[in-house]
């Protein structure tokens, strides 16, 4: 395929301005649908009003926009972390639980399930739960990240390994607490893992934004060291970049990111992996658009999975990482069928 | 003007001693090649200037500092070093590989899209340049490479106090390629840009280089002209190999041919 530079930037532009104007029509979306349905106007109008007593006012700005915000805030730092994983991962096919971070999540908020930590409330509007979830998942990536240092720097290859090793443990350890718990903690610990933002409260909103936000804020920093790691990480430093730091760097930030969305809407599996990946596809790998793109990219599909997981049972809710999944995956399976046309390698 | 100076470095990265002993002045403009057998060191003492790891023993200056003195960035502008695999394996466009030769400067996007094409022009790679990297094969790929660490050093007049290390920049390339790298080579080496490159080819080495530095076992076992080095003794010695050595007919080098 001939792509000039010219064409991929104007491409990667246009990307960028279609999904920011997608994205508020999905948030306007999310605040007008679920068990009470209002129209967009309507829920325009709830949203403006101020506190005026109506029952749409109150659905919508106390129930809905939390929610709503939360899902966009969250799927956009999962989706930019995933981006900068395979980025500095070297690899289309990491994500950020690569590096331990959501295995170690899980663990430590089916550990305070399991000692009946889901009964106390925490600080914050935080349950236990929640904050059981980022420890564990902070203290996993620690882990991984000490087992791939040595005096010589930190080896990408083997914190790949490390993570893979430091997952299986986790999940064993976790799969230990689900064997010996009893049935109704077990069925909260596979909820808890499906994922869900019926939890969104503004605390939690307040929480999602100050980190998602720093962290949205942080990683483009890192951009063009990113475009020089994929040529190599030695190639990276003849090129100038201080690769320890930038690693160092980016692992904290999506070890803290991802952490707290583990910890505060649970496990949503895909997003992190395949949005990166199909906005790669679309605009090639300059991470100064794949990074704003796929955060915006993410938040649109999170927002929309989240709207959609509250409609198609309403007023059953399902939880949002089967729906992020299931629209995911048809779309990414039909781009990889034209793999070839997008200069991926087979 | 020295660009480089080694002296009596030695380097053992991971133990077992890879490089003992070095001595080798460079200066502005000069083309130094490598040679030596497999597992020489030739590729280790180019990785040892990148600053892929330091040295043990010794001293190593580059432009008159200490190597380890030189702010990362600063370092970048003036040294620039093609290793001999490429791990790129991301669908980036040929233009936007040599471009990202000019991370370390801040010259603009209208004067690094000049300097790439000058560069894509001198590896013949122009007419690639809006193809995607993985879709080309092994030769074009090497090229591109190529163009990218002359793009991180390019400069139309002056190019004196820089370095450019190649670690066998030919090895895929056809007769013609090679050929009009030579020419490149030659053509930034005019300019005053030092470059220090292992080949397997000792003809094209004799071509292309001022000077040849020998090395075995991480020792360096003789440096000098072509002439000088090139000997039928140093290929029985050192590669256990009988070769004729003869006067090249442009008469300005010497031809080895293998029996």
């Amino acid at each position: 395929m001939i792509t000039s530079i010219t064409q991929r930037r104007h491409r990667a532009r246009q990307l960028l301005v279609a999904l920011a104007a997608l994205l508020p029509l999905a948030v306007l979306t999310g605040l007008a649908s679920g068990a009470v349905s209002l129209g967009p106007l309507q829920a325009l109008r709830a949203l403006l009003a101020g506190d005026d007593g109506s029952q749409a006012a109150m659905i919508v700005q106390q129930l809905r926009l939390p929610r709503v915000l939360l899902a966009a805030v969250m799927g956009a730092t999962l989706a930019m972390s995933g981006a900068a994983m395979q980025g500095l991962f070297r690899n289309p096919l990491a994500d950020p639980s690569l590096i331990g971070v959501t295995a170690g999540a899980s663990l430590g908020a089916s550990l305070l399930i399991v000692l009946g930590g889901g009964l106390l409330q925490g600080l914050v509007g935080l349950t236990l739960v929640s904050l059981g979830a980022f420890v564990g998942g902070v203290l996993a990536v620690l882990l991984v990240y000490r087992l791939a240092s040595s005096e010589n720097g930190t080896s990408v290859a083997t914190m790949l390994l490390a993570g893979i090793a430091i997952t299986a443990l986790a999940g064993a350890v976790g799969s230990l607490l689900e064997f010996f718990t009893d049935n109704e903690r077990l069925r909260q610990i596979s909820l808890w893992k499906m994922g869900g933002l019926d939890g969104a409260n503004l605390p939690r909103l307040a929480l999602a934004s100050l980190v998602g936000g720093s962290v949205l804020l942080a990683l483009p920093r890192y951009a063009l060291a990113l475009n020089t790691l994929l040529l190599g990480e030695s190639e990276a430093r003849h090129l100038g970049i201080d690769v320890n730091h930038t690693k160092l760097a980016l692992i904290g930030w999506v070890a803290v990111g991802v952490g707290t969305s583990v910890a505060l809407v649970g496990t949503i599996a895909f997003v992190g992996l395949v949005v990166p990946h199909v906005v790669r596809l679309w605009i090639g790998p300059d991470h100064r658009y794949l990074l704003p793109a796929s955060a915006l990219a993410g938040a649109t599909l999170l927002v929309v999975a989240d709207t959609l997981s509250r409609v198609i049972l309403a007023p059953t809710e399902l939880p949002v990482g089967i729906i992020t999944a299931l629209i995911g995956v048809p779309f990414f399976i039909s781009l990889l069928r034209q793999r070839h046309h997008y200069g991926m390698q087979t | 003007m020295t660009v480089l100076a080694l002296d009596g470095v030695s380097a053992a990265p991971w133990g077992e001693p890879l490089l003992v002993d070095i001595r080798l002045p460079v200066s502005a403009g000069e083309v130094v090649a490598l040679i030596g057998p497999n597992g020489a060191g030739k590729s280790s003492l180019l990785r040892l200037i990148a600053g892929d790891f330091s040295a043990s023993a010794g001293t190593l200056e580059f432009g008159g500092r200490p190597l380890a003195d030189w702010p990362r960035r600063q370092m970048a502008q003036h040294l620039a070093f093609l290793p001999q695999l490429s791990l790129l394996n991301f669908p980036y466009t040929v233009e936007e590989v040599v471009l990202l030769g000019r991370t370390p400067h801040a010259t603009g996007a209208r004067a690094d899209r000049d300097i790439a094409h000058h560069a894509l022009g001198a590896t013949d790679t122009l007419g690639l340049r809006n193809r995607l990297y993985t879709q080309l094969s092994g030769g074009e790929r090497q090229r591109v490479q190529l163009a990218r660490v002359f793009a991180q050093l390019w400069d139309s007049d002056d190019m004196s106090g820089k370095l450019l290390l190649l670690d066998e920049p030919t090895a895929a390339l056809d007769l013609a390629h090679q050929q009009q790298l030579a020419g490149a080579i030659a053509g930034i080496a005019g300019r005053g840009c030092a470059v220090l490159l292992v080949v397997h080819d000792v003809n094209l080495a004799a071509a292309v280089g001022s000077r040849l530095l020998v090395l075995d076992r991480g020792r360096q076992v003789a440096s000098g002209t072509p002439a000088e080095v090139l000997t039928a003794a140093l290929f029985r010695d050192l590669f256990h190999a009988e070769v004729l050595v003869q006067q090249h007919p442009n008469g300005r080098q010497p031809l080895v041919i293998g029996l």
